[in-house]
């Protein structure tokens, strides 16, 4: 187990294309972190130049203090699960899981108990004699898990792991790394763009887009405070409601709406709110946004309303998604009256998407959107 | 019992094609139409074959009647036996197999390596130096022969003697590797997932180690297509022997063959004997290859 470090990291192959910007990051000691963006944000390259399969422009990486630049893939002692598990396929089960520890010379008899071990661990121990051919894809993805653990590695590295896998068997499966974790844990550092296996597994998550980190923090700090309209549209499914507001002498107004008291200076802002924390109101409320329904989508537990506001500023009307009950029961172009949570509502700047220090700048904190 | 079997197996199957359309009725003919075409057309390929095989077996008179006689009266086998005597018949069948061998575990260890560093490593120029590879394959023999002469007849009188003129390691030098090898085993590397060799990178293994722990065996099918092209190149090449030996005692097959061929008189039975003993080892070669074709293609399934 070890703690590794990426400082200053960057990896330029092209003069055009930058794959990853001054990435600064630590992966503390047996902690599960979590690499999560886009296709194209840099989170495989970063996984890569750590395991040695590419090597930074310019920075330098750390594992244990020690930095590793020079050392090439087999000298890390790390392990990687790759998307396509990269089982080879000339070797039976058993072969494969021992082909690391082979490499590196261990005594035979060790190779033979810890194969077995891992084996048994994975629940992988009657299929040993198999070929990687003759074996269901959850059991190809055991097989290449075990390759990784087998090993003892000082980290572990998995590169969408789950991603060719069924969504039944894709929810077992996290559930097992999950476990897995907890029983050994070693440090390891996982790449996906799906965000409920990253809030799901994660210790932390580290958000990226274009080669550059939006945000690094707990799932709870990047779902509930996101730093940037980015990593508040990406994280949460559906993604956060962002419609244009202004504040004007300390208030905030959705089109010609004051909604609530902020602490921000005046000028245009990106509002932010999940739908789940939007309410239904009665409309005679004051500070209460007028909708109406475009379409609902009947989830069982609960009803996704998608509702138009129409904002006097631009002619295009604003469309907003949020939670309602199992039983809410809207007709297409019915019309509602929509609330914001003043403790769950975001202001993020306009031009860079940058959050305006979130919540605490929203004042009446126990308020329900009184307008002033 | 199993016959039992076989009839229910049977009539269920004709229940079955029973309800299929009239289309998929006529693929039950019991051959292909393709069969019409490629019948006749294996008749013409094995005529030589047969022919050659069985002049082997006539005597002398009855390989030059005319009209041609083609079914011999008395097998003669004592041919066989006459035509080893004949010439130092076994001799040539060592060159032969020396100078194949050689070739054979040359090119394979040669292209392999350039074909993975072409493949797969990423070094200056290494585009342009492909290209020039490739470039070579477009230049026929009869233009290079002379040079080549020349750059064999020079490793002879200053490097080392057996590499000469008029040696059998000049009929091996020129041989060691082809362009041909070298692309062919690049493009098949190509087709190898690269995370196969990153996983065992990480897992310790040199890049060396990658080619020929992972890479290598899993080009079996195309490590063994090259093998049977190299043999054969190598065991029938005629042209470049011809040129560079003239000592009977370093000659290989195909120029032993001539041996029967005189300017005034063929002696055509003990020739053609020669000939089906000199194809036996590509009998085998091909019987031996066929095996690994099909084998690589049982095993193009697996997916890592």
């Amino acid at each position: 187990m070890a703690q590794v470090e990426f400082c200053d990291v960057t990896r330029r192959y092209t003069r055009e294309l930058t794959a990853l910007r001054n990435l600064d990051l630590t992966v503390r000691d047996g902690e599960f972190l979590v690499l999560v963006g886009p296709s194209g944000c840099g989170k495989s390259t970063a996984l890569r130049l750590l395991a040695g399969l590419d090597t930074p422009t310019s920075g330098e990486i750390k594992i244990d203090g020690a930095p590793v630049n020079h050392l090439g893939p087999g000298q890390r002692d790390i392990a990687m699960v790759f998307q396509n598990y990269a089982l080879y396929p000339h070797m039976s089960v058993y072969q494969n899981l021992a082909y690391g520890l082979r490499q590196r010379k261990t005594p035979r008899r060790e190779i033979d108990q810890r194969v077995r071990d891992t084996a048994r661990l994975l629940e992988i121990d009657a299929l040993l004699d198999r070929k990687p051919g003759q074996l269901s894809g959850g059991q190809r993805q055991r097989v290449a898990m075990g390759r990784a653990l087998v090993r003892r590695p000082r980290a572990f590295l998995l590169d969408e792991p789950l991603s060719n896998l069924d969504a039944k068997l894709r929810t077992q499966v996290r559930g097992d790394l999950k476990r897995l974790h907890r029983e050994l844990p070693v440090t390891s550092l996982y790449v996906t763009h799906d965000q409920v296996e990253a809030m799901t597994l994660g210790d932390r998550l580290c958000v990226m887009a274009n080669g550059e980190v939006q945000q690094i923090g707990t799932p709870d700090d990047i779902y509930s405070r996101p730093a940037n309209t980015f990593v508040a549209a990406f994280m949460g499914s559906p993604p956060m409601n962002l419609v244009p507001g202004l504040v004007r002498g300390g208030v905030l107004h959705i089109g010609e709406v004051r909604v609530m008291e902020v602490a921000a200076a005046d000028g245009a802002v990106t509002v932010g709110a999940r739908p789940e924390h939007l309410q239904l109101r009665p409309d005679s409320e004051l500070g209460v946004l007028a909708a109406r329904v475009d379409f609902c989508e009947r989830l069982g537990s609960h009803v996704l309303v998608h509702a138009l506001v129409d904002l006097a500023a631009d002619g295009e009307p604003a469309r907003l998604i949020l939670q309602a009950p199992a039983d809410a029961d809207f007709g297409a172009g019915s019309r509602i009256a929509v609330g914001l949570n003043p403790d769950r509502t975001h202001l993020f700047d306009v031009e860079t998407g940058t959050a305006k220090r979130g919540r605490e700048q929203i004042l009446l904190p126990n308020g329900s959107g009184m307008p002033i | 019992m199993s016959h039992t079997t076989e009839i229910t197996a049977d009539t269920v199957l004709d229940d079955a094609v029973d309800d299929l359309p009239a289309a998929s009725r006529a693929r039950r003919l019991p051959f292909s139409l393709w069969h019409l075409v490629l019948i006749p057309l294996t008749f013409v390929l094995i005529a030589p074959l047969v022919w050659m095989l069985l002049t082997s077996l006539q005597t002398h008179a009855e390989a030059t009647h005319f009209p041609p006689v083609l079914v011999p009266e008395h097998p003669r086998f004592q041919n066989y036996a006459d035509a080893w005597a004949a010439a130092p018949f076994g001799h040539f069948l060592l060159n032969s197999l020396i100078v194949t061998l050689v070739v054979l575990v040359s090119n394979l260890v040669v292209c392999s390596l350039a074909g993975y560093a072409f493949a797969r490593v990423q070094f200056l120029g290494r585009g342009a130096l492909f290209l020039t590879l490739m470039a070579t394959l477009m230049v026929p023999f009869q233009v290079t022969m002379i040079p080549v002469f020349l750059i064999v007849k020079w490793f002879g009188d200053n490097v080392w003697d057996a590499l000469g003129i008029d040696h059998i390691g000049a009929l091996m030098l020129p041989n060691l590797a082809t362009a041909f090898g070298i692309f062919f085993l690049r493009q098949f590397f190509q087709t190898i997932p690269v995370e196969l060799e990153e996983a065992a990178r990480v897992d310790g293994t040199s890049r060396l180690g990658v080619l020929f722990k992972i890479v290598l065996p899993l080009s079996l099918p195309a490590m063994s297509t090259l093998a049977a092209l190299t043999v054969l190149t190598s065991w029938n090449d005629f042209m470049w022997p011809l040129i560079v030996v003239t000592s009977t005692d370093q000659m290989t097959i195909p120029l032993g063959l001539s041996y029967f061929q005189g300017a005034h008189n063929t002696q055509w039975p003990l020739l053609m004997a020669a000939n089906v003993m000199s194809l036996v080892p590509m009998l085998v070669v091909f019987l031996v290859a066929q095996k690994y074709f099909v084998q690589s293609v049982a095993s193009t399934g697996l997916k890592g």
